[in-house]
């Protein structure tokens, strides 16, 4: 039954039924970024015709294998068979001529073209001359075949339509019609339900089993564990870069695929923090929602408490503190700092009031990366350094500032006066923004993903500071999508899906399996 | 998308039509001269060279990058054909070597830009430098007068303005090139969104580098139109005309955010518009200080809704969490 077969996984796993020819097959897929193994001996097939469920944590390698599937990175050892011929994709282009088409969550659509020219971007078809090509666009057979495509994904819309006045789902939908425009083999769709109605998440549905009765196989990577079990007819679970599962999906009810995706050992990785009172309530949010973002959340923080943030991608953890920080807009709710509303501030008053943000995104966001060191963490202390009356900056005392800032964050760098941040590892990056904020003394702080790319050993002084942090009388509030590090570090967790905080969790009733279940919205809590 | 979204950036995208109908409704309530046949044939001749050079431009813009030596390149060509027809070379040889220069130059913008990776700013703004430079070199900075160029540019083809003529072809063809060849449909998919044109398999660079040689040739024959109006080259011919073609097209709709844009109607419009502005304010016998003043702040406008544009796409782009109750599938 099962047309999943042969899994070259370790040997613990059964081999499935052995029917049929695998159209893909991966072995002993290895790869690392900057010395950090992400993936570690990845080996599964998939059988023609048929569609494998890919599950696993975040940063558990799903996107790294896909990647690797697509052509956007290479791996560092193991190969890669389609179809019995060996498949080393250079890059993108290269994997959509061997027929691997990569639905990826962010569309790859222009939407300044439209439906027609998007499906035929590197094939337009020309016009003729007699029997002479011509370099011009045929519009009527572009418009035809167009027409066809859509047909086959049952989007009945005039191909001459631009895509910005199209819906995500119709997006997708054209996505899918370019897939098959390539005829493509093989089709790895990466979360394609997190922007969809109900009704547009069923037509893509009905529309994958129709793929899949035309011979097409299907990857399906999705946290929605449900669809993975209706959809896919074999499974494969990885965890911290390694196939933890693989096998037909019947052998996978719900409550296996969860404990296999969390379960590890924690090591000593964490902090002791003694039980303290709480204290004094700093930041509280009461009912802030804005239209298709996030939806009347609630929560208190208190000095002195860490109060984590879990959720998956797209369940607006990263939207809701920016909304915190004054970054996005907010239309409804009040957002009170020590009793006093800052739903209207900008960052910078917030800053200003005590409030301090570490973005998810360092590179981008967090660090000027030409700038030294020093200036990067001075940055958000400035005016603290400018002296009257003509507020020039009083270098000397902000020079031992930063010096005593970046030694206590143990920021480990040749000179932080003459390097620029860009030259730090990714660990002492993180320090550095750490120690601006540290620098700025803030009764709140907001971190999205403070441990997101650093090595184990930075990770541990990470979680001390922030440790010290809260041990100083701050307010943190600490997003992540681990959630053993939540565990590990947080005095209450509040669980987001769909912008929506869905249960609130004290540190006696800590399990990681209800987290998640919270998080996948299997299994609601009260 | 909510109706007023639809609305507002209905408006915005049709801004310059709106903007053409307000000013000709003004002149046209001003005086009755306005509205005359022959008054509206005089600023299609007028509008002519920018229109041609705005053209080139509208390529450049599309892409997202921008141009700054075509009115460098207008002079260069222009000097060099003038030190060829004073030489007694013939009419055919100099304007060949106009379109030749406008390549030539158009081709280094290309290199510098696509292979060198420069910012276009910086490096067409060399660029600017070295042709005018090379230019007032050549001609000693003193003026060249061409008495004979005048009849071509007083010529009739088949009853149409040598001018208009020329700006018909090439506009024609920017727009056949832009809407119905590939290579002018991945122009816009390069604006749009480079690493996305990349991994579509566009060749970016070829894309990026032909727009600035398209860009060089066309100021080179916007140029070549000019001199023939003018009959002489003088030290300042083309000076700030690269200002003049940007508002073009920027007045024309295309954004200088890279990927919206067209040239017939925009940037044909968007020309035609900045010298119905002179020309109605010349009709009306208005103070010529507050000329300036006029072009500068229509330009203005027509950047801020450009601006006003953009604001709403990226907001449109903005990824949605949650499917409100009540949002349309």
């Amino acid at each position: 039954m099962s047309s999943i077969v042969s899994a070259h996984g370790p040997a613990s796993f059964p081999p499935a039924s052995s029917e049929g020819t695998p159209i893909l097959q991966c072995e002993k897929i290895n790869k690392s970024f900057f010395g950090i193994p992400v993936l570690r001996d990845v080996s599964f097939s998939v059988r023609r015709g048929s569609a494998l469920g890919v599950v696993g944590e975040n940063g558990a390698g799903k996107s790294t294998l896909m990647n690797i599937l697509g052509g956007v990175v290479r791996p560092d050892s193991g190969t890669l068979h389609l179809d019995g011929q060996p498949y080393q994709p250079r890059n993108p282009a290269d994997a959509s001529r061997h027929g691997i088409a990569f639905i990826h969550q962010e569309l790859n659509l222009f939407a300044n073209l439209s439906i027609a020219e998007n499906l035929f971007l590197d094939s337009f078809p020309r016009r003729t001359l007699g029997r002479l090509p011509t370099p011009f666009i045929c519009r009527r057979t572009l418009r035809n075949h167009a027409q066809r495509l859509l047909a086959d994904v049952d989007l009945r819309l005039p191909p001459d339509l631009l895509i910005e006045d199209l819906s995500p789902g119709e997006r997708q939908l054209v996505e899918i019609a370019k897939a098959l425009a390539l005829n493509a083999r093989v089709i790895i769709f990466d979360e394609p339900t997190t922007s969809l109605t109900a009704h547009e998440a069923e037509r893509l549905f009905a529309l994958i089993e129709r793929l899949r009765a035309q011979g097409a196989s299907i990857l399906y990577i999705s946290h929605i564990l449900g669809d993975v079990r209706r959809l896919c007819d074999a499974l494969l679970v990885l965890r911290d870069g390694e196939v933890v599962g693989f096998g037909p999906v019947a052998d996978f009810p719900i409550p296996r695929m969860i404990s296999l995706m969390v379960g590890r050992d924690v090591e000593r990785l964490y902090p002791a923090r003694p039980p303290v009172a709480r204290g004094p309530a700093v930041l509280e949010a009461r009912g802030l929602s804005q239209p298709g973002v996030i939806h009347n959340v609630h929560f208190t923080l208190h000095a002195g408490e860490i109060l984590g943030v879990a959720g998956l991608m797209g369940s607006g953890r990263t939207e809701l503190a920016r909304i915190l920080f004054g970054l996005d807009p907010c239309e409804t709710g009040d957002l009170l700092l020590r009793g006093e509303p800052i739903r209207n501030c900008s960052p910078r008053e917030r800053i200003r009031r005590g409030m301090a943000f570490l973005t998810e995104n360092r590179r981008e966001e967090g660090l000027l990366m030409d700038a030294s060191v020093a200036e990067n963490i001075a940055l958000a202390s400035l005016s603290a350094f400018a002296r009257s009356p003509l507020r020039l900056l009083d270098f000397s005392a902000m020079n031992e500032a930063t010096a005593r800032e970046a030694d206590r964050v143990r920021l480990r760098c040749a000179s932080i006066r003459r390097q620029a941040a860009k030259t730090l590892s990714g660990g002492n990056q993180q320090k550095a923004v750490l120690a601006k904020w540290l620098l700025a003394s803030p009764a709140v702080v907001v971190l999205d993903e403070p441990t997101r790319g650093i090595d184990i050993g930075a990770k541990h002084e990470v979680y001390g500071l922030i440790a010290e942090l809260a041990a100083g009388g701050a307010a943190v509030l600490f997003i992540s999508s681990e959630i053993e590090e939540l565990i590990g570090m947080c005095d209450r967790i509040l669980v987001m899906r769909q912008g929506e905080i869905r249960a609130a969790l004290e540190r006696r009733e800590f399990d990681q399996e209800r987290i998640l279940r919270a998080a996948l919205g299997e299994g609601d809590e009260p | 998308m909510n109706l007023g979204r639809r609305a507002a950036l209905f408006v915005l995208n049709h801004a310059s039509l709106l903007l053409f109908a307000a000013v000709a409704c003004l002149f046209a309530v001003q005086s009755a001269a306005f509205l005359r046949w022959d008054n509206f044939v005089n600023i299609l001749i007028q509008a002519s060279s920018a229109a041609i050079v705005a053209t080139g431009m509208t390529f450049v813009l599309l892409t997202g990058g921008i141009d700054l030596s075509v009115g460098s390149i207008m002079f260069l060509s222009a000097a060099i054909a003038g030190k060829i027809l004073l030489g007694n070379g013939s009419v055919a040889l100099a304007f060949a070597a106009i379109v030749g220069i406008g390549l030539i130059c158009g081709a280094l913008n290309a290199l510098c830009v696509a292979r060198l990776r420069i910012l276009p700013f910086m490096a067409t703004l060399a660029m600017l430098f070295v042709a005018r430079g090379l230019s007032l070199w050549i001609t000693k900075t003193r003026a060249m007068n061409l008495p004979d160029l005048v009849q071509i540019g007083a010529m009739r083809i088949g009853g149409i303005p040598f001018p208009v003529f020329v700006m018909a072809i090439v506009v024609l063809a920017a727009h056949i090139t832009l809407r119905h060849t590939p290579f002018g449909r991945h122009i816009y998919a390069v604006g749009h969104d480079p690493e996305a044109a990349r991994k579509a398999g566009i060749p970016t660079g070829r894309v990026l580098a032909w727009v600035y040689v398209i860009s060089g040739a066309c100021a080179a024959v916007g140029g070549l139109v000019l001199l023939s109006q003018l009959g002489a080259v003088s030290p300042t011919f083309g000076a700030q005309r690269e200002f003049a073609a940007i508002a073009a097209a920027v007045l024309g709709g295309t954004s200088l955010f890279g990927g919206r844009g067209n040239v017939l109607p925009g940037t044909l419009l968007g020309a035609v518009l900045m010298q119905t502005v002179e020309s109605g304010l010349n009709i009306i016998n208005a103070n010529p200080y507050v000329y300036p003043l006029i072009t500068s702040s229509i330009i203005f406008l027509a950047v801020l809704l450009d601006c006003a544009r953009h604001a709403q796409l990226q907001q449109m782009k903005r990824r949605k969490i949650r499917m409100e109750s009540g949002a349309a599938a």
